[in-house]
């Protein structure tokens, strides 16, 4: 079954686990940003294993990585057949590298920190756009709400699918799509008045 | 004990077709620990009880709960009822268990540290205590609906309002929930089905049609309701 | 029926329903980026990212479809694996295919203000079709190149032949999503505010 790399919290006591959420997101922006500077297929390699190495610390289990690569397994191949014949293969290396790199960190990052912490840091990190009309305790929740969403709308589409395929229109788009963007909403009004009941909409 | 007061109160809903009225003039005045709200599909019934903690606003007529007016002191109300959904799924918007109780405990508890170990004796009170890290789509419904009730009563509300809480629940979990809405403290106003569990209550009001067509003692209208359906 | 009545209120328009709507579409999008590819109308297999982006405009209207796009951006360049294949983080924004990212977010906004305008009369499949074809054209495909042209070093005559691979697939996939942006607003009727041309806009 699908599942997704979310959710990944795994509660555990490695430096990994104890260095700030805002240090290790600002960790992953600068990464992201030297990682497209510096060129040559090496210096991918190498952050490849550096990355391996951070995930085996993380204690995140092998089976669930492995899983959540499977659907960047395809675009890697892709992506690597596609540079290679138009660009040779050190530029293959090199992308294909940075990307599964930076899939990796993000999964270190994910496995080590509460989602809860992350949104804290998004929240701190935005006061600044008060002033402009920007609620940060808003887009914090917004982030939660879209986290707690995404489990809901996976199953609400496999779910949709299967009884599409049971009514024999697997391949209608009605009514495969349909049912599905008519439940997210019905699940995003529902929502919504728990917000509202528990007081959350008022501020 | 709480009050809540319904003043000839009118809802109408905006539909594709005009105008639906769907609640006609009520007038009530809710003052026992426990009411029930019986009635058949589509009669008001859900309509009645949101109009107590906002979630509907009356077209006309005024609602008030311990002489707050509903609409015009929307926040004070709110942090007064809590509101127990049917489907828990809806209602649970944190992706795990304890940060969900621990949103609900943000007003009272400023410092994170301080809210999460709250939130931990709040799990604890209703037997959760291991499944504060579980994601809540994780949960067997019984336990998200236990989950959802703890989120609630984290807040310590004086008045509860649960429209059928124990409709998706199996036979040990609904009896499970049931017991312990019933067993509250505090003020409870309860939309069921369940017609013995209704009849456990101190009041119950019979809705058809947008009207409160029976009310009094929980087992006199139960009777009323189970001869005339 | 009583029809003399001045105020029609029903459940109230709040706060906390938007923000569960935005939530709740930005994780549409995610789910259909990184669900496997389906098989719409022929043979190939299409992903349903672009029709989750401008539906989210269609459905929601331009404000808080905007939202829900920059939401589904801001949470894959944090790191949620919510970008196609699911990868994630900061270097796919500023990465080849970083300028359609931005352009999803100015689509679904500049798709929903079109189709709030649409009167009531006009409001038809056809007419959000247009305007979801018309947001893509004058968002995605420019900002989409344009991302090619900076970040991967490509000329505009290379971008513009990577980027014309996906117009059929567009057309199919705004189709859809006319399709089910008409259905769901007939089954959620008060899912964009009523045009009143008389009154003041409620606050937003
Ligand atoms: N927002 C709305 N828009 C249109 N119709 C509405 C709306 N709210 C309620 N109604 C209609 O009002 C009537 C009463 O609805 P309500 O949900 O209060 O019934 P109920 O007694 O709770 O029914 P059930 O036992 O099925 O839950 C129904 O006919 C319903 O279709
Ligand atoms: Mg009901």
């Amino acid at each position: 079954m699908t599942t997704l790399p979310l959710g990944a919290y795994r509660p555990g006591r490695t430096w990994l686990h104890r260095l700030p959420a805002g240090a290790k997101l600002l960790a992953l922006l600068v990464t992201a940003v030297v990682v497209t500077v510096v060129r040559g297929p090496l210096s991918a390699v190498g952050f490849v294993v550096l990355a391996t190495a951070l995930v085996a610390w993380s204690g995140a289990p092998l089976r669930r990585t492995l899983r959540s690569l499977r659907g960047f397994a395809l675009v890697a191949v892709a992506l690597t057949a596609y540079q290679a014949w138009t660009r040779g293969w050190a530029p293959a290396v090199e992308t294909v590298g940075d990307l599964l790199g930076m899939i990796l960190l993000a999964t270190v990052l994910t496995t080590t920190t509460a989602v809860d912490d992350l949104i804290d840091v998004i929240t701190w990190a935005l006061g600044p756009l008060r002033r402009l009309g920007v609620d940060p305790a808003r887009v914090g929740l917004a982030f939660s709400l879209m986290i707690r969403a995404l489990p809901t709308t996976l199953e609400i589409a496999l779910q949709t699918r299967d009884a599409a395929r049971a009514r024999g229109l697997g391949r209608s788009p009605r009514a495969l799509l349909v049912p599905m963007v008519v439940r997210v909403v019905a699940n995003a009004r529902a929502t919504g008045d728990a917000l509202h009941a528990r007081g959350l909409g008022d501020d | 004990m709480g009050r809540i007061q319904l003043e000839e109160v009118t809802v109408h809903a905006d539909t594709a077709d005009g105008d639906l009225l769907v609640l006609d003039t009520t007038t009530v005045d809710l003052t026992e620990r426990r009411i029930a709200l019986v009635g058949p599909n589509g009669s008001g019934k859900s309509t009645l009880a949101r109009l107590v903690n906002g979630l509907v606003e009356p077209s006309a007529g005024r609602v008030l709960v311990d002489g707050l007016d509903v609409v015009d002191d929307g926040p004070a109300v709110r942090r007064r009822v809590g509101f127990v959904f049917t489907d828990p799924s809806a209602q649970l918007v944190m992706p795990t268990a304890l940060e969900d109780v621990a949103l609900s405990l943000r007003r009272t508890h400023r410092d994170k540290t301080a809210r999460r170990a709250a939130a931990q004796l709040v799990l604890e009170r209703f037997g959760l205590g291991d499944l504060g890290d579980r994601s809540v789509h994780a949960l067997s419904g019984g336990q998200r609906q236990l989950l959802a009730l703890a989120g609630v009563l984290a807040t310590d509300p004086d008045v509860l309002v649960a429209d059928e809480p124990t409709t998706l629940l199996d036979l040990r979990n609904a009896r499970l929930v049931g017991d312990l809405l019933l067993g509250l403290e505090q003020q409870l106003v309860l939309v069921t089905h369940d017609l013995e569990l209704a009849a456990r209550c101190e009041r119950a009001l019979m809705v058809d049609g947008g009207r409160v067509v029976a009310d009094g003692p929980a087992a006199d209208v139960v009777a009323h309701y189970r001869a005339t359906a | 029926m009583s029809s003399s009545t001045p105020t029609k209120t029903r459940t109230r328009r709040s706060t906390g329903t938007d923000i569960a709507l935005i939530a709740g579409f930005a994780a549409l999008i995610a789910i259909s980026a990184i669900l496997p590819a389906i098989k719409l109308a022929g043979p190939v297999p299409i992903t349903l990212q672009t029709f989750a982006v401008l539906l989210t405009g269609a459905i929601l209207g331009a404000r808080r479809g905007f939202l829900a796009v920059l939401l589904y951006v801001a949470a894959g360049a944090v790191g949620l694996p919510v970008f196609s294949g699911g990868a994630s983080g900061f270097g796919v924004i500023v990465g080849p295919t970083g300028g359609y990212l931005l352009g999803f977010a100015l689509a679904a906004g500049l798709c929903g203000f079109i189709v709030e305008r649409l009167p009531r009369r006009a409001f038809a499949a056809p007419a959000i079709f247009a305007a979801g074809l018309f947001s893509s054209a004058v968002f995605i495909h420019t900002l989409g190149m344009a991302g090619l042209v900076l970040n991967a070093d490509l000329t505009w005559s290379a971008a513009f032949d990577v980027d014309k691979v996906f117009w059929i697939g567009d057309v199919i996939k705004n189709i859809a999503m006319a399709v089910v942006a008409y259905t769901v607003h007939r089954a959620f009727p008060d899912l964009l505010p009523r045009r009143r041309p008389r009154r003041a806009a409620p606050a937003a």
